[in-house]
This record gives C-alpha cells, structure tokens and sequence, in this order.
C-alpha cells in the first residue's frame, strides 16, 4: 500500500511539473465523476467524523459492556459510581487518559516511540473504508476490498514492533516478540479462510461479497457448504488471536509481562492503543459477519428484496435495517469474543504456536481446497433453486455429528498436563527473548 | 474508480491527524509535566534498569518469520486465482473448472510437501525438549542434563 501511495505521489509531482492536472489518471477520473471537487470533500470530511464517533461509542460501550459481562460472570456489580448503571464510567476513564502526564522514556528511540501509536491505530482505522454498513453506507466501495482489509491489518504489526523495539524496556520486548509471533501466524488462517470465500464469491469488493448472499439466511456464505462452515470457526478463532483476545492474550498478560507491548506508553498514547484494539475487535467481527452472515443483508428474503428496490424515503429506511442488521452480528461477535475471555483460561506460547501451525493451517488448506472442489461438483445448483436450503441442512447436519461425536467421547479432563507450567528439561531455552544483554 | 483510492488517503490523513491532535494538541492542553530523571528510566519493577533492552533474541523467532512469508506470499498469489476461479467455472473453461482447480492444487501441493518436510523436521515444534538435542549432538554436556532432571523430579515426587 505505501508503495502505490509513493506511486500516486510521484505521479502527482510529475503532473504539477506539467501543470496539466487532469492528464493525470487520479486527478482527471475525479474530476470526470465529480466536476465540482467540494461536495464529495465534504461528504469524505462527514465521513470520517461518522466513522471516528462510531469507533469512539463502540469503544465505550465495549469496554463498558466487557466490565459488565466480566462482573456478572463473576458475581460482582461492575462499575456502578459514575452515571446510572455506570454508563459514563468509560467516559470518565477516556477524560482521565487525556488529563495524564505524558512520559518519553531516555532510553527510547524517541521517533519510533512517537510514530508507533500512529501505525497501530491508522491500520485499524483505514480497514473501516471498506466496511460496508448498509446498500449506500460504505465509505469506498473499493474492487479490491477484502485485500485491502488484509493489508491494512498487517501494518499493526509494523506499529507494534516499533512500540515495542523503542520502548527499551524488557517487559515490552518480551511482549512486542510474543505479539508478532501470534500475529504473524494467525494471518495465514485468515488469509486462507478470504481466499476460500473470493473463491466462491469471485470478487473482493465487500459490497459485492454482501449482495452475494442475500436472499433467505440460507443464502449466506456461513452454510454454503459444510466447509466454508468450518471456516467460519477457523477464521474467528485465527481472529481471536489477531485482536489478542483470551485465550490468546498472552501477548499482554497481566500477570506475567506488566502490560505487553505498550508498558511505557501513558497517558493519549496508551489511550490510542486501547482504542485500536476495541476498534479491531469491531473490525474483525465485521468482517466475519460481512464475509459468513451476510453483511447487512437481513436473512429474510422479503426484507433484502424491498431493501434492493427500495428508492427515496424507503431507500434510507433500507440503510437503516442495513446498519442494524450488521450493528447486531457484528456486536453479537465482539459479545461472543467477551464471553470466551472471562471462560478460559490463558494458553502457553507453545501452545499458540501449535493451535495455528498444526491444527488451523492444515485445517484452513483443507477448508480452500474442499470447499472449492464442493462449489466445482455441485455447481450451486444440484436440486434447483433449493440447493441452498439442501447445503444449509447438511452444514448444520455435519456439525450436529461431529459434536455429538465430541459429547459421546469420554475426554478425561486433564488440567496437570494442559495447564501445568513448563519443566526445564523441557524447554531448549527460554520460552521468551533470552536476556544476554 | 480512483475516486475511492483518494477516499483513502484522506482516511490515511485523518487517522495519522486524529492520533496528533489527540497527543500533541488536545492532551497537551490537559495535562501536567512535572520532569523527574526517575520518571524518564524504563520500567523494570521499581528496581534500577540493567542494562539495555535491545538485545539478540531466541532464533525461533527467526523460524515462525520464515513460515509466515512463505504462506502469506502463497496467500498473495492465491488471490488472483480465487477471483477468476468463479469466472472460469461458469465460461467453461478448457475442461471445466475442474482445470483450474487442478491447477491450484499443484500450487498448494508443491508448499504442503514444503509444509510436511518443516513438520517432519520438528522446525514447527515450539518446545525441543533437552535430553533429545543432547543426545543428539552425543557429547559429554550429561551434567546440565542431570542437574535439570534432578530439579524436574522434586515438583513430581511432591505431587
């Protein structure tokens, strides 16, 4: 992406030389599309406040909510002082944040320090130009959406490697190297599991991929056939990892490095981290209910019908049942990715690595070459127009099996040996960056 | 078309401006500095810092880096195949789908029997365990190898 950015911006001072703007390919679409530059600026400027205020309220509802779910899973009573309920609690906390002190530490690398916040939270703020909230309501409807979801999310770890790296500091290098090494890893599986979906969809575009998928609930990409089911399990735990959710928070954990990646960072620095990773949390939620529940279609085919044909009046009425629709699985995942958190427990590093090397990747090539070769075989089209109806049933028949499989097997639970800390003949050396220094 | 990409280089704008506004403009307004040369060092638990941070670290690392450009470049040129796949299929291409599909299963084949040979390998194994790679190298380091069974059986007598 930097380099078509590097590209454009050469290309524009190649045309400022020529002082012919509108030969320029950029420029001279622009203007053939939009004579008058200023409505479409304003209408981008509106844009990105709509997007901004809607990553800062799902950040203060999620971290609200997550205090909440954790306190009633733990029977407690959660933040109850500030505002009814303790709605403004999050708020209150944002307003500190701001208000505290500011330190760089000596030993830093001061421009690294400075410029990773901006890497994490750009990369998680520019994937939302492609998430589509309704039939009109995307920022940029881009051909090549889902690549560009793909690319943006790995800038983060550019971000974080710096942070880490400037910071100086052990806690954060133990953090930052475990991060990257889970962050690294899980974007295969992800990779694998959008190829599988590009596969039968035959575009990138993220509104493209939506509209594929409307229709009756059994329309979605989720029921295809029984391995893009699979899947969509395989893509939200990949992306449970990617967000440093629990069970593979380790990257941050508490009890072990003081805070991860971001120790030295305070004040709006830290602020800026928290927020990305609520902001990616929405963003990878989306995404899966985008790619495997239908986006904003509505799982009822008269709904989405009228949602197409609708103009005028009806049209933003349409928009409306769109975010809804997308607002309610998306925030169904994040409240999933909650309920996980405050279940399990935390897994070993070792244990990251083997959950992604050899359990998801194998199972995400089998995931791209099965599903691909079911969609060659049956052509969508096997029993007529029911076909989708027939696929949704065997999906959910196939994982009814397999589970009444898993219930059937007597697995002794054995907590000495999935949870015991490694010995040290076990371990070739530290586990973690060995400290030489 | 284009229109779209200069969406996003205002969206590229205005995030790297949101992140210096809030740090540099809105916070700075709001909050204090008070400068302490105990403020400044890095924190290592209240103690003094040890050294520097920037350190070698384990080759491991190294390893994982590797798998991962592998695959995610195999992801990159899978890319453009998925999106012509539907095309094709319904164009009838040149024996079916069933061609292309072929086509990308020698692709993927080729990096799995790469993928196979790290497994079998043991590369993707996270823990080596001790007594293995020394009996493998076969000389006399057994003392460490002794002193870490001896440690290893103290927990397990005591449980």
């Amino acid at each position: 992406m930097l380099t078509g950015l590097l590209l454009a911006a050469g290309s524009a001072g190649r045309g400022l030389i020529d002082l012919d703007l509108t030969s320029l390919p950029l420029v001279g679409e622009m203007l053939a599309e939009h004579p008058t530059i200023a409505w479409p600026l304003l209408m981008l400027a509106i844009g990105c406040g709509v997007v901004i205020g809607y990553i800062t309220v799902f950040s203060l509802l999620a971290v609200y909510a997550e205090r909440k779910i954790s306190a009633f899973m733990q029977s407690r009573l959660g933040p109850m002082e500030v505002g009814p309920y303790g709605l403004l609690q999050t708020a209150a906390d944002g307003l500190k944040l701001l208000a505290k002190e500011d330190i760089i530490p000596r030993d830093a690398d001061k421009l690294l320090y400075i410029i990773g916040p901006i890497f994490v939270f750009t990369g998680v703020w520019l994937s939302f130009v492609v998430l589509p909230y309704g039939p009109d309501l995307i920022v940029a409807d881009l051909n090549v959406g889902l690549l560009f979801l793909a690319a943006v999310a790995s800038i983060e770890v550019v971000g974080v490697l710096m942070a880490g790296w400037a910071s100086n500091n052990k806690w954060a290098l133990f953090g930052t190297m475990r991060m990257i090494t889970q962050l690294v890893s899980y974007e295969i599986p992800i990779g694998l599991s959008f190829v599988a979906v590009v596969a039968i969809s035959g575009s990138l575009s993220m509104q493209e991929i939506t509209l594929d998928q409307q229709g009756w609930f059994w329309n979605w990409y989720l029921f295809r056939n029984p391995f893009l089911f699979v899947g969509f399990f395989l893509y939200f735990i990949a992306s449970l990892a990617e967000t440093k959710r629990a069970p593979f928070d380790l990257p941050e954990a508490e009890s072990e490095l003081v805070a991860g990646f971001h120790t030295e960072y305070t004040g709006m620095r830290f602020s800026l981290f928290f927020l990305a990773e609520y902001a990616a949390m929405y963003v990878v939620s989306a995404t899966a209910a985008v790619l495997f529940l239908g986006g904003w279609c509505t799982g009822f085919a008269f709904i989405d019908s009228w949602m197409m044909e609708s103009a005028g009046f009806q049209r933003v009425l349409a928009n409306v049942v769109g975010l809804t629709s997308i607002t309610i699985k998306a925030w169904f995942l994040v409240a999933v990715m909650m309920w996980l958190r405050w279940t399990l427990p935390r897994i070993r590093l070792d244990q990251v690595m083997y959950v992604c090397l050899k359990v998801l990747l194998p199972f995400s090539f089998g995931v791209l070459v099965f599903s691909t070769l079911w969609e060659l075989v049956t052509d969508g089209t096997l029993f007529g127009d029911w076909w989708p109806l027939f696929q949704f049933l065997i999906s959910i028949g196939g994982f009814g099996l397999l589970m009444m499989n898993f219930m059937a097997k007597e697995r002794p639970y054995d907590i000495e040996a999935d949870f015991r800390p490694l010995r040290h003949s076990e371990v070739h050396a530290a586990p973690d960056a060995g400290a030489r220094g | 078309m284009y229109f779209d990409f200069a969406n996003v280089l205002v969206f590229l704008l205005f995030g790297i401006a949101f992140v210096i506004l809030n740090v540099a403009v809105l916070s700075r307004l709001m909050r204090p500095t008070i400068r302490q040369p105990d403020k400044d060092t890095a924190y290592e638990c209240g103690e003094p810092v040890i050294g520097s941070s920037w350190v070698r670290y384990d080759m491991r690392f190294y390893t994982v880096a590797l798998i991962f450009i592998v695959f995610d470049v195999e992801v990159a040129f899978l890319y453009p195949w998925a999106l012509v796949f539907k095309g094709l299929k319904n164009a009838g291409a040149p024996g079916g789908g069933m061609f292309v599909f072929i086509e990308m299963l020698v692709f993927v084949a080729i990096l799995v029997v790469g993928f196979l040979y790290v497994w079998v390998r043991g590369d993707l194994e996270w823990v080596k365990s001790m007594p293995e790679s020394q009996s493998g190298q076969g000389s006399g380091s057994g003392g460490t190898g002794e002193r870490a069974k001896q440690r290893d059986a103290a927990p397990t007598a005591r449980s």
